[in-house]
C-alpha cells in the first residue's frame, strides 16, 4: 500500500537521521574518554585519534596525587550534600503533597495553585536576599546552605501531590475504618502505592542539587577547597589547568561516568519523569 | 438526614482534627516555602530600594529608587554600562539559542516519534547531555574549541582549513556557547514535545493522507495545534532559562572577547557578594530582570494560546 510505503520511507529516513546525529553527541565524550587515557605526546601529535597509541592512567594518577584537585573529596561532598537534601526534601513534599491531595481542610486547592503559581516568579531575584540570610543565620560557606533553602521547591511537591491524586479514594476509606490514623494511612497506603512517583522525585531533587553551580560557587568563595562540591571543583580545574588536556579530560571523566551509570540504570523513570512535566 | 446533636458534635470534631492533622504535614513544606521562597523575594524588593551595606548594617541606609535611576538612567555610570551591556549580551543569547533550542529538539522529536528502529536507544543518548554538571560539560567542550590542538581546529587542519578562534573573538564565542547549550539542555524540550507528539491521535494523520494533505499541511495544521499546551511550556521555561544563562559564558569565554559575551546574570554575582558588592545594585539589576521575564512570559503565553485556539 502506498501508505505503508511512504512510513517505511519515513522510517528508515529517521533512523539514518537520528544515527549520525547521536553519533555526533556522543563524540565529545568519547573523544575526551579516549584523551583521558593518552599520553601527552599523543594527545599533541595526535589530537584527532580516538584510540590512544599508548593507554595510560598517568592523567588519573596525577588527578589523584595533586594536593589542589580532591576529585573523590568533591565527590563525596556532592554526594553527602545531593543525598541529604534528597532525603529531607522526599520527606517533606511528601508530607505536603498528602495533605493537598488526600486531607481535607479549608482552601487547600486555593492554596495549592497559589504556591504552584509562585513559580512564575524569577528565582533571580532571591539570590541576593537568600545570601543575606544565610550569612545572618551564621549558614554562609556551609553545606546547611546548600541543603536547606531548596528543601521548599514546588516541582518534587507537584509530581506527588499528581501522583497521590491518582490513589483510589476508597483504599483511604476503608484504612480509616480500620482505624488507622493520617500517618498510617500515608505511610502504609500511600507510600507502597507510590514508589515509582517517589523514584522520580528523588531523581530530580538529586541531579538538580548535585548539578547546581552558581549558588554553591557563591557559597564557597572564601572556603577550604576540601568542602567544595564536584561542580565548583571542577569549575576550577577548568580555569587553572587549562592546557592540560589530559588531565582536565580525566578529571571530566570521572565526574560524568557516576552520573552516566545511573543515567543508564534509570533512564525510563527520568526521560517519564520529564515527559510528565508537559503533560496535565 | 437528620444528625442527633451528639452526632454532629462528633462529625464537627472529626473535621477540627483532620484539618489540624492536614496542618501538621503541611507545616514543615509551608515554613520552608515560606521562608526561603516567599519572604527572600519581597526581601529583594526591599533591598533594592536601599543602600546595603552586606557586612556593616548600620550603614545600610534608604535611598528609594536611586538604585533603579542609576542602572537605568545614569549613563555614564559604572553600573548603567554594567547592566546595560549585560541586558545587551543576555537579549542576543535568548534571541540566538531559543529558537535552535526549540525547533532542534522539535526536529528530532518527530523523528522519534516515526519510532524508527531504536529510537529508544536514540532517545536516550540524545537525553543524556541535560544531566551533567555545566562544569563537567565545559570542562569536556572548552577544549574542542581551542586553537592549540583543540579537537575541531584539528580536523579543520587536516582537512587543509584555516583555524577557527573559536572562544576569543566573535562571532565565534557566541556560536561555541549556543553549540554547547544545545548539546546539553535541548534533551528536556525534545522528552517534552515527543510526550506531545505521542498523543496526537494518530487515525488524524491517516485522514490526512487520504485527503491528500502534504506533510508540511499536515504538521501545520494537525501537529502543530496539538502541540500548543507542550509548545508553551517549552518556549516559557527556554526563555526563562536562557535569560539566567550564568555557566556557559561564565566558564566558556570567562565573559569575553573584550566582556561581549558578560550576560547580565554575571554582572549580578559580584554585586551581590564580594568585594566590589553593591547588593541593592544587585537587587535592582535583578528586580529589573524579573520583570521583564516576566513580561515576555505572559506575551508568550498570549501568543500561543490564541494561536492555540485558532
Amino acid at each position: 500500500m502506498a501508505i505503508r510505503s511512504v512510513q517505511n520511507k519515513r522510517k528508515t529516513i529517521s533512523f539514518i537521521a537520528l544515527l549520525l546525529i547521536s553519533i555526533l553527541w556522543l563524540m565529545p565524550l568519547v573523544w575526551g574518554l579516549a584523551t583521558s587515557f593518552k599520553t601527552p605526546q599523543d594527545i599533541s601529535s595526535n589530537p584527532t585519534s580516538l584510540f590512544p597509541e599508548l593507554w595510560t592512567l598517568e592523567h588519573y594518577q596525577g588527578l589523584f596525587s595533586r594536593p589542589d584537585t580532591p576529585v573523590m573529596r568533591w565527590m563525596l561532598n556532592s554526594f553527602i550534600i545531593a543525598g541529604s537534601y534528597t532525603v529531607l526534601y522526599l520527606i517533606i513534599v511528601s508530607f505536603a503533597a498528602y495533605a493537598f491531595s488526600i486531607l481535607k481542610f479549608k482552601y487547600r486547592d486555593q492554596l495549592f495553585w497559589i504556591i504552584l503559581s509562585t513559580t512564575m516568579i524569577p528565582t533571580v531575584i532571591n539570590l541576593v536576599p537568600l545570601i543575606t540570610m544565610t550569612i545572618d543565620l551564621g549558614w554562609f560557606g556551609s553545606w546547611l546552605s546548600l541543603i536547606i533553602p531548596g528543601l521548599g521547591g514546588v516541582f518534587g511537591m507537584f509530581l506527588l501531590r499528581q501522583f497521590f491524586l491518582g490513589i483510589p479514594y476508597e483504599l483511604v476509606e476503608s484504612a480509616k475504618i480500620d482505624g488507622l490514623n493520617n500517618f498510617g494511612i500515608f505511610v502504609k497506603i500511600v507510600m507502597p502505592l507510590s514508589k515509582s512517583a517517589f523514584l522520580v522525585a528523588a531523581l530530580f531533587a538529586f541531579m538538580g542539587n548535585w548539578n547546581d553551580y552558581l549558588w554553591p560557587l557563591i557559597q564557597f568563595s572564601g572556603v577550604d577547597a576540601s568542602m567544595w562540591t564536584l561542580p565548583v571543583g571542577l569549575s576550577k580545574i577548568a580555569g587553572t589547568y587549562n592546557y592540560d588536556y589530559g588531565l582536565t579530560m580525566a578529571a571530566a571523566i570521572l565526574a560524568i561516568v557516576p552520573v552516566v551509570i545511573v543515567y543508564a540504570l534509570l533512564q525510563d523513570k527520568i526521560i517519564e519523569g520529564v515527559a510528565r512535566t508537559g503533560i496535565k | 438526614m437528620q444528625l442527633s446533636l451528639e452526632a454532629k458534635r462528633r462529625r464537627t470534631k472529626r473535621i477540627i482534627k483532620d484539618q489540624m492533622s492536614a496542618y501538621a504535614f503541611l507545616s514543615p513544606y509551608l515554613i520552608i516555602f515560606s521562608v526561603f521562597f516567599i519572604f527572600p523575594f519581597f526581601y529583594g524588593l526591599v533591598i533594592s530600594f536601599f543602600d546595603w551595606n552586606l557586612f556593616y548594617p548600620d550603614e545600610t541606609k534608604f535611598i528609594g529608587f536611586d538604585n533603579y535611576q542609576r542602572i537605568w538612567f545614569e549613563s555614564g555610570g559604572i553600573y548603567y554600562r554594567y547592566f546595560w551591556s549585560g541586558l545587551k549580551n543576555t537579549l542576543i543569547f535568548v534571541v540566538f539559542s531559543v529558537p535552535f533550542l526549540v525547533l532542534i529538539p522539535l526536529i528530532l522529536a518527530a523523528l522519534i516519534d516515526n519510532e524508527p528502529k531504536g529510537y529508544k536507544i536514540f532517545r536516550t543518548i540524545l537525553f543524556m547531555p541535560t544531566v551533567l554538571s555545566i562544569s563537567s560539560v565545559i570542562l569536556i567542550w572548552k577544549w574542542q574549541f581551542y586553537t592549540n590542538g583543540g579537537f575541531i581546529n584539528s580536523v579543520l587542519l587536516k582537512l587543509g582549513l584555516n583555524e577557527i578562534p573559536f572562544l576569543v573573538s566573535q562571532p565565534w564565542a557566541w556560536i561555541s556557547i549556543i553549540a554547547v547549550t544545545i548539546w546539553w539542555t535541548m534533551g528536556t524540550n525534545m522528552v517534552i514535545l515527543g510526550a506531545g507528539l505521542k498523543n496526537i491521535d494518530k487515525t488524524l494523520y491517516e485522514a490526512a493522507a487520504i485527503d491528500g494533505a502534504s506533510y508540511i499541511q499536515t504538521f501545520k495544521y494537525i501537529t502543530m495545534p496539538s502541540l500548543a499546551p507542550q509548545m508553551l511550556i517549552v518556549m516559557i521555561t527556554t526563555v526563562l532559562a536562557s535569560f539566567g544563562v550564568y555557566g556557559q559564558p561564565d566558564l566558556l569565554t570567562n565573559g569575553g572577547p573584550d566582556f561581549s559575551t558578560t550576560v547580565l546574570m554575571m554582572r549580578i554575582r559580584p554585586l551581590a557578594f564580594g568585594t566590589n558588592a553593591n547588593p541593592g545594585i544587585a537587587t535592582a539589576m535583578a528586580v529589573s530582570m524579573g520583570m521583564i521575564m516576566i513580561v515576555v512570559s505572559i506575551i508568550q503565553a498570549r501568543i500561543i494560546k490564541r494561536r492555540g485556539d485558532a
